[in-house]
C-alpha cells in the first residue's frame, strides 16, 4: 500500500533526554489515525517532529514517499505540505475568519481562493460567522476556524493536536464524529493527538498507543481494545481487573472464577501460569445464573450501573449492568460470563 | 516618566478580574481630590474661550508657523528614527541567538535612563567646534576652524536625534514582550501554512505587535512634544520653547496658557492613539499556552549584522555620551562636588522623596475609594486623574501656576485692605506648588500600581479576614500591606526617579534660589560649562539606570515560561 506518512525507526532526543525512542508505523491513504496515551508520553513530540518542527537523532520521516526528516537532511516546515490544527487553535488574533482560512492560500489566484473559501466555509458551515474575528467565536467555532485554515492549502498530511482538549466534555465525542465524517469528505490523512480514550474512538481507524517514548501498539480500536498486546495498553485502554489463571490447552484456561473458554491469540504451554483480563462488558447480570456475587461498590452511568463484584473466593470483578438493574449494596446478585477475547498475559508474579 | 505605564502594562497581564464587592455612587473626596488634580488641565484649556490678546497677533505673524512646523518635523523625525532603532532590534532578540545577544536584549534599555537634555548636553560637548571630535579632525587633516564641513548638532536634526535616541527604548519594551508572547504558536502555525522566518514576521508577527507599537511610538510622540532641555539647547524653536518664551520674554500669561492648550491638543491626539491602541491589544492574545521560545542560532554575517543592529543605538544612545560625561567628571569633580553639590543632591533628593511619598499616599487612597465603593464614576474620574502623565511639564507648570498666583493677590490684597499685613506669595512662591505639579504629572505611575496590586487581592481574602474578626484597617496593614509591599516600593521609585529628571516644571515653579540636579545641569550647560554639568548630569543618569532595571526585571517575570 501506498502509505501517505511513514516513520522509520524514529528516535528524538532534547539535551540529552530521551524523549521518543525507536518508533515506526505508516499510515494509509486516506486512514485516520489517532496518538493515545498519557501526557508527557511523547505524542505531541511525535507530531512536532511529522511537521518538522524537531530534527530527528535517528531514522526517518517520509510524507508521500519523499523524506522530510532523517539526522542529515532536514526539509523546512514550510516547505512540507502539512497542515498542523494546535491545541488550543492558535487563530491569528489580527484577522477575520475569511482571512485566517486563506492565511496559507493567500498567493493562488483570487477566483481559486474564494472558491476554496466557499467550499471551506459550507463544509464547517462558518456561513454566519465569516466576518467575524476570532475573540468573538466560541471555542467550538474557532476550532472548525483552525481546521479549515489547515485544510485550506489541500495539505498532504492533516496533523491535529488534542483538537477537543479545550471543548467542553459534553461537546467532544459528537464534534469527533462530525470531524471525521468532514475528513473522510475532504480524504485527507490525519495523525490525531489525544489522551482521551473515547475520542480517540470516535475518530480514528486506527490508533497507536505510547507510553514513556515508546509506541506499545498500532491497531484498530477494536483490536485494540479485545486484543491488547501487551500489559501497559490492556492497563490504559478500558476497564477490567486481572484474573489469576492457568493455560489448559489453547482454547481453555482454568481460573479462580472457573474455566473460561476463548482464543487465546498468542501460544501457551499447558500448565503455564498466566493474568488474565476481565472486561467489565464480559460479565453479564443475570438474575437465573447460579453463579452470584456480592455488591460491593456501584456508579451509576446513566444507562448502566458499572458494579464491583465481590466473589466467594474473595476476588474482585467489574460488571456493566443496564441501569434498571438497581441492586443495593452487599446484596448478592447473579452472574455469567460471555467472553469472546481471552486477553491472557504471562503471569510474571508479584 | 512613562516608563510607569509599562510596569502598569505588566503587571496588568498578570491578573485575574476583579469583582467589586459592592456598588455605588461617586465618593465626595474622590469628587474633590480630581477637581483639585484637574486644576491645571481646566486653566489651560479654559484659556482658549478667553480673547485672544495683542500678542497673538505677533506670535502669528513670526513664531507660531516655526513652533508648528518645528514640532511636527521634530515628531516626523523622531517617530521615524525610533522605530527605526527599536522594532526590527526588538524582533531580532526575540527570535535569534547572537554574540552578546542575551546581554543586549536589556541592555539596549539602558538610553531610556537618560533624559534628552542630558544626551544633548554631552554630544554637544563631544561635537561642536571646539570639542574632541573637531579637534582630531583638524590636527589630523591640517584645516583649519571653518574650511570643512561638519554636522551642526545644535539643529532641528540634531533635536531629532538626540530624542529618538533616549525615546526609541519606549517602542522596543513594547515591541518585544508582544513578540516574546505571541511568538511560539502563532509562528509556527503560519509556517505551517507556508510562511518562512521572513514573511511570518511580515504577515504574522509585525501585524501582531502593532497595537503595541502604536502604543510606544505615541508614547514616544508624547515626551518629544514635552521635551523642553534639549530643543531649548539646540535653540530650536518648538512648542515649548515659545511657551517659555511668551511667559517669561513677553510676559503674557494668558497667551503662554493658549499656547499651551494648543500644545495639549496635540498631545491628546497621541493620547487618543495610545488609549485605543491599548484597548486593541487585549484582542491580540494569541494563546494560554507556551511552549519555550527555541532562538534560533546565527552565525557569520548574519550573526555579525545583528549585532550591529542591536549594538548601534545602545553604543550611540548610551555608552558614547556616557563615556563624554564620565571624561569631564574625571577631569574636573574635585571643582564641583563640594558643600555646593551636596545641597544640590539633597534638595533633589527631598523633592522626589515627599513627592513619590504623597503621590503614595494619594494614590492608595483612591484605590481603597475604588475598591471599597466601586461606581463608574469613581472609575472615571480616577483614570482622568491618571492621564496627567500625557501633560507635557510645561503646560501642567503653567497650568498650576496661574490660578496660585492669583489666588495669591488675591489673599495679599484683601489683607492688606482689610488688616494691613501682607502674605506676599503663600503658595506659588513655595515647593507646594511645584510638589503639586510633580504630582500631577507623576500620580499615574503608583494609581496604576495601587489599582493592580489591589486587584490582584481578591475579595475573598477580606471576607476570609473579616469573618476571623479582623478590622478594616487590620486588613489593610496585615493583609494588604504585605502582599503589595514590592509593588508600592517600585511605583514609589520610579516616581522618585522621574522627579530628579523632570526638568521644565521645575525651571518654572521652583522657589527662588532654589536650586536641584536636573535645573543646575540645564544653568551650567547654557552658561556653557559643559565639563562642570558633567557631575550632576552623571547623578541623574545613575539614578535613572535604577527603574530600568527594575523594568526589565518585570518583563522577565512577566514573560510565559519564566522560570
Amino acid at each position: 500500500m501506498n502509505n501517505s506518512i511513514e516513520i522509520k525507526e524514529l528516535s528524538l532526543s532534547i539535551e540529552g533526554r530521551s524523549i521518543l525512542e525507536n518508533i515506526s508505523f505508516g499510515l494509509g491513504e486516506i486512514e485516520i489515525a489517532c496518538l493515545l496515551g498519557p501526557s508527557g508520553c511523547g505524542k505531541t513530540s511525535l507530531l512536532r517532529c511529522i511537521a518538522g518542527f524537531e530534527k530527528l537523532n535517528h531514522g526517518e520521516v517520509s510524507i508521500k514517499g519523499v523524506i522530510m526528516n532523517n539526522p542529515n537532511h532536514y526539509i523546512p516546515v514550510e516547505q512540507r505540505n502539512i497542515g498542523m490544527v494546535f491545541q488550543d487553535y492558535v487563530l491569528f488574533p489580527h484577522m477575520d475568519v475569511r482571512k485566517n482560512i486563506t492565511f496559507g492560500i493567500a498567493d493562488l489566484k483570487p477566483f481559486r481562493i474564494k472558491e476554496r473559501l466557499d467550499e471551506l466555509i459550507e463544509l464547517f458551515g462558518l456561513e454566519a460567522h465569516a466576518d467575524k474575528y476570532p475573540h468573538q467565536l466560541s471555542g467550538g467555532q474557532q476550532q472548525r476556524v483552525a481546521l479549515a485554515r489547515a485544510m485550506a492549502p489541500r495539505p498532504r498530511v492533516l496533523l491535529l493536536d488534542e483538537p477537543f482538549a479545550s471543548l467542553d466534555i459534553e461537546l467532544r465525542e459528537s464534534l469527533a464524529r462530525e470531524l471525521r465524517s468532514i475528513l473522510k469528505q475532504d480524504s485527507v490523512a490525519t495523525i490525531m493527538v489525544t489522551h482521551n480514550q473515547l475520542e480517540a474512538f470516535a475518530m480514528a481507524d486506527i490508533i497507536g498507543v505510547m507510553a514513556n517514548g515508546k509506541l506499545m501498539q498500532w491497531d484498530t480500536p477494536f483490536d485494540l481494545y479485545h486484543e491488547p498486546k501487551t500489559l501497559d495498553v490492556a492497563n490504559f485502554i478500558g476497564e477490567g481487573t486481572f484474573v489469576k489463571g492457568e493455560i489448559i490447552n489453547q482454547t481453555d484456561v482454568k481460573t479462580d472464577i472457573g474455566n473460561i473458554k476463548g482464543h487465546i491469540p498468542h501460544n501457551y504451554d499447558s500448565g503455564e501460569k498466566v493474568q488474565v483480563l476481565i472486561r467489565p462488558d464480559d460479565i453479564l447480570h443475570d438474575d437465573d445464573s447460579k453463579l452470584t456475587a456480592l455488591v460491593k461498590e456501584k456508579e451509576f452511568r446513566g444507562p448502566q450501573f458499572l458494579y464491583t463484584l465481590e466473589m466467594k473466593n474473595g476476588l474482585f470483578l467489574q460488571s456493566l449492568v443496564p441501569s434498571h438493574h438497581d441492586h443495593a449494596i452487599n446484596e448478592p446478585i447473579g452472574i455469567k460470563m460471555a467472553i469472546d477475547h481471552l486477553v491472557v498475559f504471562p503471569d510474571i508474579g508479584e | 516618566m512613562i516608563l510607569s505605564n509599562f510596569s502598569y502594562y505588566f503587571q496588568k497581564k498578570l491578573n485575574l478580574k476583579y469583582s467589586s464587592l459592592k456598588k455605588s455612587g461617586p465618593s465626595l473626596v474622590l469628587v474633590l481630590i480630581s477637581l483639585f488634580f484637574c486644576i491645571p488641565v481646566f486653566i489651560i484649556s479654559g484659556s482658549l474661550f478667553l480673547p485672544f490678546e495683542g500678542v497673538w497677533v505677533h506670535l502669528v505673524d513670526t513664531v507660531l508657523t516655526d513652533y508648528m512646523l518645528n514640532s511636527f518635523l521634530l515628531l516626523i523625525g523622531v517617530g521615524f528614527f525610533s522605530l527605526l532603532l527599536s522594532v526590527i532590534p526588538a524582533w531580532l532578540v526575540t527570535m535569534y541567538k547572537f554574540p552578546a545577544s542575551n546581554w543586549l536584549q536589556w541592555a539596549i534599555l539602558l538610553p531610556m535612563a537618560m533624559p534628552a537634555y542630558i544626551i544633548a548636553y554631552s554630544y554637544t560637548g563631544a561635537l561642536d567646534a571646539a570639542g574632541p571630535v573637531q579637534a582630531t579632525i583638524r590636527d589630523l587633516t591640517g584645516l583649519g576652524y571653518s574650511e570643512y564641513w561638519f554636522p551642526e548638532i545644535r539643529s532641528l536634526g540634531g533635536a531629532i536625534t538626540m530624542l529618538s535616541l533616549v525615546l526609541y527604548p519606549y517602542i522596543y519594551l513594547l515591541a518585544r514582550a508582544t513578540f516574546a508572547e505571541q511568538s511560539v504558536c502563532v509562528l509556527e502555525v503560519s509556517r505551517t501554512l507556508g510562511c518562512n522566518t521572513m514573511s511570518a514576521f511580515r504577515r504574522v508577527a509585525l501585524p501582531l505587535a502593532r497595537p503595541a507599537i502604536i502604543v510606544g511610538l505615541s508614547l514616544v510622540l508624547m515626551e518629544t512634544l514635552a521635551d523642553y532641555g534639549t530643543v531649548q539647547y539646540f535653540g530650536v524653536s518648538a512648542f515649548t520653547t515659545g511657551i517659555f518664551k511668551t511667559w517669561f520674554g513677553m510676559d503674557s500669561s494668558l497667551a503662554a496658557a493658549q499656547l499651551s492648550a494648543l500644545l495639549l491638543l496635540f498631545v491628546f491626539v497621541f493620547l487618543f492613539l495610545e488609549r485605543r491602541s491599548r484597548k486593541l491589544l487585549a484582542f491580540h492574545h494569541t494563546s494560554n499556552r507556551y511552549s519555550p521560545l527555541l532562538k534560533q542560532e546565527l552565525r557569520g554575517i548574519r550573526a555579525f549584522f545583528a549585532f550591529f543592529v542591536c549594538f548601534t543605538p545602545l553604543l550611540f544612545g548610551f555608552i558614547i555620551p556616557i563615556g563624554f560625561l564620565v571624561g569631564h567628571a574625571i577631569e574636573i569633580y574635585s571643582g564641583t562636588i563640594d558643600y555646593s553639590f551636596i545641597r544640590l543632591l539633597s534638595n533633589s533628593i527631598l523633592l522626589a522623596l515627599i513627592t513619590s511619598f504623597l503621590a503614595l499616599f494619594v494614590a492608595l487612597f483612591l484605590g481603597y475609594i475604588n475598591r471599597n465603593n466601586f461606581s463608574f464614576i469613581n472609575k472615571f474620574l480616577i483614570r482622568f486623574i491618571s492621564l496627567g502623565y500625557a501633560v507635557p511639564g510645561t503646560v501642567i507648570a503653567i497650568g498650576v501656576l496661574i490660578p496660585f498666583a492669583w489666588f495669591d493677590n488675591r489673599l495679599d490684597n484683601f489683607l492688606l485692605a482689610n488688616f494691613n499685613v501682607s502674605s506676599g506669595l503663600l503658595i506659588s512662591g513655595t515647593l507646594f506648588i511645584l510638589i503639586f505639579a510633580y504630582l500631577v504629572r507623576f500620580i499615574t505611575i503608583p494609581i496604576n500600581t495601587v489599582e493592580a496590586a489591589l486587584e490582584k487581592i481578591k475579595p475573598g481574602i477580606d471576607e476570609v479576614a473579616k469573618t476571623n474578626g479582623m478590622s478594616h484597617f487590620n486588613i489593610m496593614r496585615k493583609i494588604h500591606m504585605p502582599i503589595m509591599k514590592g509593588s508600592l516600593l517600585t511605583c514609589s521609585l520610579l516616581v522618585f526617579v522621574d522627579v530628579l529628571k523632570e526638568l521644565p516644571a521645575t525651571l518654572i515653579l521652583r522657589p527662588f534660589n532654589f536650586n536641584t540636579l536636573a535645573v543646575r545641569t540645564f544653568e551650567l550647560a547654557n552658561e556653557e560649562r559643559l565639563a562642570d554639568a558633567a557631575v550632576p548630569a552623571l547623578a541623574i543618569v545613575v539614578a535613572g539606570i535604577i527603574p530600568v532595571i527594575m523594568i526589565s526585571n518585570s518583563i522577565s517575570r512577566s514573560r510565559p515560561g519564566y522560570e
